[in-house]
């Protein structure tokens, strides 16, 4: 049991990180993306923004705790 | 296009990670010996490139789509992790990764540590050898499996990272000090810039979008990228100057009254 949580929070610690919110972000954002393009909605630029939008908000929670 | 920056990927993000592991490496062999801490880089590398081995070829059944829609999701998620840390480093909110100073630290505990032997082996040596290879070198594995697969070119990903493999522990072996003047920060920066536009680009595809410009566009993907990366460093970097500015004006009024 031990070998598995130690396991799963090394994959978490690994890909994840420090900020959980970026990775649900990403989820979303995808998500959307698949539900816009298979309605032949033009969503190119869905990532792209989603990607710099989720940066930012990650920074500015370390850079607003000063 | 994308096979230069595939390999340019795999090189740099490995460089960084062989860099750090290299570190950990030399402490214990200077402090310790180097047999048993040499045992332990040999063992690590086997293990690692059974995982590569393994992973490779399973990744290549998977439908490109789904592939890329799940590597370009988990490649985006650890690039944004990277990106942010390189542009905190930047911009003075995070310490920046000083090799020189956490290879002392490393050859204190190694003279410290009590000696063991196991299987004619000094346990320590081997254990912390092993140990920083094989986690360094997993995020090299992990870069060169999700990159090759995506990009259905395993083999060139991984002739990026041998490239960054021959060059780091070649100089260490000449050097035999830590390679404190590489400039990691910087590197970190790139990978994560590459890491970030790649899963974007990838994500997006997996996902069902046509690109405009098809494979061109994921050089704009990289500009954008790029830009607001730099953007938010000088951003940052001017509110943690004004932040000290105003802690130093506060300590000279303190001192004053």
């Amino acid at each position: 049991m031990t070998f598995v949580r130690n396991f799963v929070a090394f994959w978490y610690d690994f890909i994840v990180g420090d900020d959980w919110r970026v990775a649900a972000g990403v989820i979303v954002a995808l998500v959307l993306t698949a539900l816009l393009a298979h309605r032949d909605v033009a969503a190119w630029w869905l990532m792209p923004l989603a990607a710099l939008l989720l940066l930012v908000l990650s920074l500015w929670r370390v850079a607003g705790k000063r | 296009m994308s096979n230069v920056f595939l390999v340019l990927a795999a090189f740099l993000a490995s460089a960084v990670e062989m860099v750090e592991a290299l570190t950990i490496v030399l402490a214990v062999g200077v402090t310790r010996g180097w047999r048993s801490s040499l045992i332990g880089v040999a063992a690590a590398l086997v293990v690692l490139a059974a995982v590569v081995a393994a992973l490779g070829p399973a990744l290549t059944l998977v439908p490109i789509d789904a592939l890329r829609l799940f590597v370009g999701g988990v490649l985006l998620i650890f690039g944004l992790q990277w990106l942010r840390k390189a542009i905190l480093r930047a911009s003075g909110y995070k310490a920046l990764h000083d090799e020189e100073a956490i290879f002392e630290a490393e050859v204190e505990e190694a003279r410290r540590a009590a000696a063991e032997e196991r299987a004619g082996l000094d346990w320590y040596s081997f254990t912390l050898s092993f140990k920083g290879v094989f986690l360094e070198g997993l995020e090299v594995a992990f870069i060169v499996v999700t990159f090759g697969s995506s990009q259905g070119n395993i083999p060139l990903a991984a002739l990026g990272a041998a490239a960054a493999l021959i060059i780091v522990a070649g100089t260490g072996l000449i050097v035999h000090r830590p390679l404190s003047r590489v400039p990691e920060n910087s590197m970190k920066f790139a990978v994560g810039v590459m890491l970030t536009s790649f899963g974007t680009f990838w994500g997006a595809e997996g996902a069902g979008v046509d690109w405009p410009g098809s494979e061109g566009a994921l050089l704009g993907v990289l500009a954008l990228i790029v830009a607001a990366s730099l953007l938010l460093v000088r951003l940052l970097r001017q509110r943690q100057d004004s932040f000290e500015r105003a802690m130093r004006e506060r300590a000279g009024a303190g001192a004053a009254s």
